[in-house]
């Protein structure tokens, strides 16, 4: 336990400390900021109003819908089917219908478009949404308490009792008044997110374990090592201190871009246009005119953007997704580092890589491929397989999560993960044992198969 | 007493046999010779016995008992493909070495401080790798291979990338190691060197041992009774004066002497070539031509050609 443990610390140390780690881990939140930020900063600045129609048939939301610069709502009150067909010649830019209930207060609203609908008017809707019934959840509340005030409700207690999380689909709809769904949910996007990030992290810390291979490989210090660790302790060792870097720098990346976006969209809509110095420097940085400051109080004054992603981020079931994520990414890259570290075993050099990484590599471009698909049937059969196939689901699974996946599902994909990441990194450590000693031999996957079937 | 023996040791590759019922005898505080042509299965078995492979048939003993996993820790290993991590310093790479060899932090600071002072080396602890020739690499090498005080020393062509000097170095040091009381196995083609060092060997052809024991007693047995004398006031043919018997293998003659190798029947000994000399010519030195391992070597491996192992 003790050698494992001075393998993975010696992996780690040695890359958390060279340059290219240190400029990864400064540049890729400044790019991730900025991908986050400029789309925010478009949509902000863009001059054109948006017209967004209001069928409210419930008579509550429509008065609450402030214009602003960017959004102009107006009320109509004909039926859904006839503004509907009409959408089209109405020139609006969107068509919100909140229908009636019956009993309970509305939590559903759909957004008829036929160009998609940014997310900032979404998250401005739902927020507008959200808060007012809570409004009226409250005063409800409140009554009730005012003739029954023998039992004592703490805020919080009460605070929780009215926290309304809406439901709004957007739907495209086309000229002729049919319907489709569209995608600017913020929770496809974080699929999506969660989906690509696994792929990255995958793909960058599983060849940087391949790479480390061969390096000892090509120093031949590896056979020093293994007179003294096993070849598997040394194997583990290094797929584990990888992951330990690659977990260091995607913690540093999170925490980096959070403070860079915080800050630059505080400074982006605070009220008051004087800007200082730094601030000014920051949009700079990011590669944003200066004239921000133009659209920032307009931003303000209608939806603060943030605010409301921030705000729709806070429907989606973290608890879960965060879970899920973790367990997908962690197991996900282990059972890629084995097959990588086997690639890696197996060759002389970076170059004799190739035709060994088409396997590994395939599953996971075709996850990445099928993710629009996924989006559009996140219950379908190829949806759930997929998902539950070990080298496709760390990526698929991801993405189905924020659609709402069976719990049943989910944890019949990670034991078959697990199951899956046991599978490779047996199959790998035979692989690796033998091809770490073995020197300028062209190896192919007749040879691989004698190497796995070897006794030890 | 045997520090370490290998009995019987098989090892079955997919389409060849590596190595055929091995068995060698290390003693104690000895230097053990490995040798054999390339391919015959040295690496193999230095492999299995650092563990580092498992045997399909045979076992180990080591210390009076069975080789255990632990047992690397009273084992070092200075194998043919040799380096270290070019990145790292050289400190900190012995460093690491020396703590997997199960050595604590402390003591292997410790450790390492007195033999990079011994070695004059203390410059480097803080320069790369990269930066050193390749015999400078080869020092820190052969350093963390003894840094843990092993019981047992496995070097495999130790004398490779070593300048002449540093090659005298490194054999004093592996001397210097044997009369601490450590047991060293060396496997090379260097039979210059293995007639230097070693006190056994154990000749490996075709995955088989075909010669092993004492260098002494081997080399005894391959001595042919030839006998190189020099000589001079005879200017006549030897082989007139000699008993029809005493082949004479090669003639010649320098500025002052003529030079002759005499092979005697069994049964001769030096004596009876002198004796039928003397009347005649003038003896200026008699010297018995003892095979050197090099000959040894290539006559064991040349007879094992002419009788063909089965192949399968």
């Amino acid at each position: 336990m003790r050698k494992i443990f001075l393998i993975i610390q010696r992996e780690y140390l040695t890359r958390v400390r060279k340059r290219s780690f240190i400029v990864m881990t400064i540049l890729g939140p400044l790019l991730m900021a900025a991908t986050i930020i400029v789309p925010i900063y478009l949509a902000t600045s863009s001059n054109e109003t948006k017209k967004v129609a209001v069928l409210d048939e419930t008579g509550i939301f429509v008065e609450k819908f402030k214009d602003s610069d960017e959004i102009k709502f107006h009320g109509i009150t004909s039926d859904i089917r006839s503004a509907k067909s009409g959408f089209s010649k109405s020139g609006d830019h969107a068509l919100l219908y909140i229908p009636k209930t019956e009993v309970s207060l509305p939590v559903n609203a759909i957004i008829y478009s036929e160009k998609s609908v940014s997310i900032n008017v979404t998250s401005y809707i739902r927020n507008v949404m959200s808060k007012q019934i809570e409004e009226l959840k409250l005063g409800a509340r409140l009554r009730e308490l005012q003739t029954d005030n023998k039992t004592p409700v703490s805020v919080d207690d009460l605070m929780r009792s009215i926290k309304t999380s809406v439901d709004i689909n957007t739907l495209k709809i086309e000229e002729d008044g049919t319907e489709s769904k569209s995608y600017t949910e913020i929770n496809m996007v974080l699929g999506m997110f969660a989906g690509i990030l696994i792929y990255f992290f995958i793909f960058m810390f599983g060849s940087q374990v391949m790479r480390g291979v061969i390096e000892e490989k090509t120093s031949r210090i590896v056979e020093v090592i293994i007179s003294s660790v096993r070849p598997f302790q040394l194997m583990m060792g290094k797929i584990i201190g990888v992951g330990l870097v690659g977990l260091t720098q995607f913690l540093l990346w999170v925490v980096l871009t959070f403070a860079i976006v915080t800050a630059v969209t505080a400074t982006m809509t605070s009220g008051d246009i004087k800007k200082s110095a730094a601030e000014q420097m920051m949009i700079q940085k990011h590669g944003m005119t200066p004239d921000i400051s133009q659209a920032a109080p307009a931003a303000n004054e209608s939806a603060n953007p943030m605010g409301g992603i921030m705000e729709a981020i806070g429907s989606v079931n973290f608890p879960v997704m965060i879970g899920a994520f973790l367990f997908f990414f962690v197991v996900g890259y282990l059972m890629y580092a084995a097959l990588f570290a086997a690639i890696g075993g197996a060759v002389d050099s970076e170059a004799d890589t190739q035709q060994f990484m088409l396997p590994i590599t395939l599953p996971l471009i075709l996850s990445i491929v099928m993710a629009q698909y996924i989006i559009r049937d996140p219950d379908g059969p190829v949806s759930f397989w997929f998902s539950i196939f070990p080298l496709t689901s760390p990526v698929v699974m991801m993405i189905r999560i924020p659609f709402g996946v069976p719990y049943l599902e989910v944890i019949l994909s990670m034991v078959l993960l697990l199951l899956g990441f046991l599978g490779t990194t047996w199959l790998a450590g035979k692989i690796y044992r033998t091809g770490i000693l073995m020197y300028g031999k062209k190896v192919s996957y007749k040879e691989l198969w004698k190497w796995i079937r070897y006794k030890n | 007493m045997d520090l370490f023996s290998a009995q019987l040791i098989s090892k079955q590759y997919a389409n060849h046999k590596a190595l055929d019922k091995v068995s060698i005898n290390v003693p104690e505080a000895s230097i053990f010779g490995l040798l054999g042509p390339n391919g015959a299965g040295k690496t193999t078995l230095i492999r299995i016995i650092n563990q580092i492979i498992a045997p399909d048939e045979g076992e180990m003993i080591f210390m009076g008992r069975k080789l255990e996993p632990n047992d690397i820790a009273f084992i070092g290993y200075l194998p043919e493909e040799r380096g270290l991590y070019k990145k790292m310093t050289v400190g900190e790479q012995a460093m690491y070495l020396a703590q997997l060899k199960g050595l604590s932090r402390h003591e292997a600071h410790k450790r390492l401080k007195f033999w990079f002072d011994k070695f004059e080396i203390n410059g480097w602890w803080n320069r790369k790798v990269e930066e050193l020739s390749k015999g400078m690499q080869q020092k820190v090498q052969f350093l963390v291979t003894i840094i843990h005080d092993p019981k047992l020393l496995i070097f495999d062509e130790p004398f490779s990338g070593f300048d002449p000097i540093n090659a005298n170095l490194l054999k004093e040091e592996i001397l210097a190691q044997k009369d601490k009381g450590a047991t060293i196995i060396f496997s090379t083609h260097n039979m210059a060197s293995v007639e230097e060092l070693c006190d056994d060997i154990a000749l490996i052809d075709r995955s088989k041992v075909i010669l092993d024991g004492a260098m002494r007693k081997i080399k005894k047995t391959y001595k042919t009774n030839t006998f190189e004398i020099s000589f001079d006031s005879w200017e006549g043919p030897l082989q007139g004066i000699l008993p029809e018997t005493f082949q004479i293998l090669d003639e010649k003659r320098d500025a002052d002497l003529r030079h002759a190798q005499i092979r005697l029947p069994a049964g001769a000994t030096p004596n009876d070539l002198i004796r039928s000399l003397l009347t005649s010519v003038t003896i200026h030195a008699i010297n018995e031509l003892i095979p050197n391992m090099n000959d040894i070597f290539i006559q064991a491996v040349t007879q094992q050609t002419i009788q063909p192992v089965m192949q399968i």
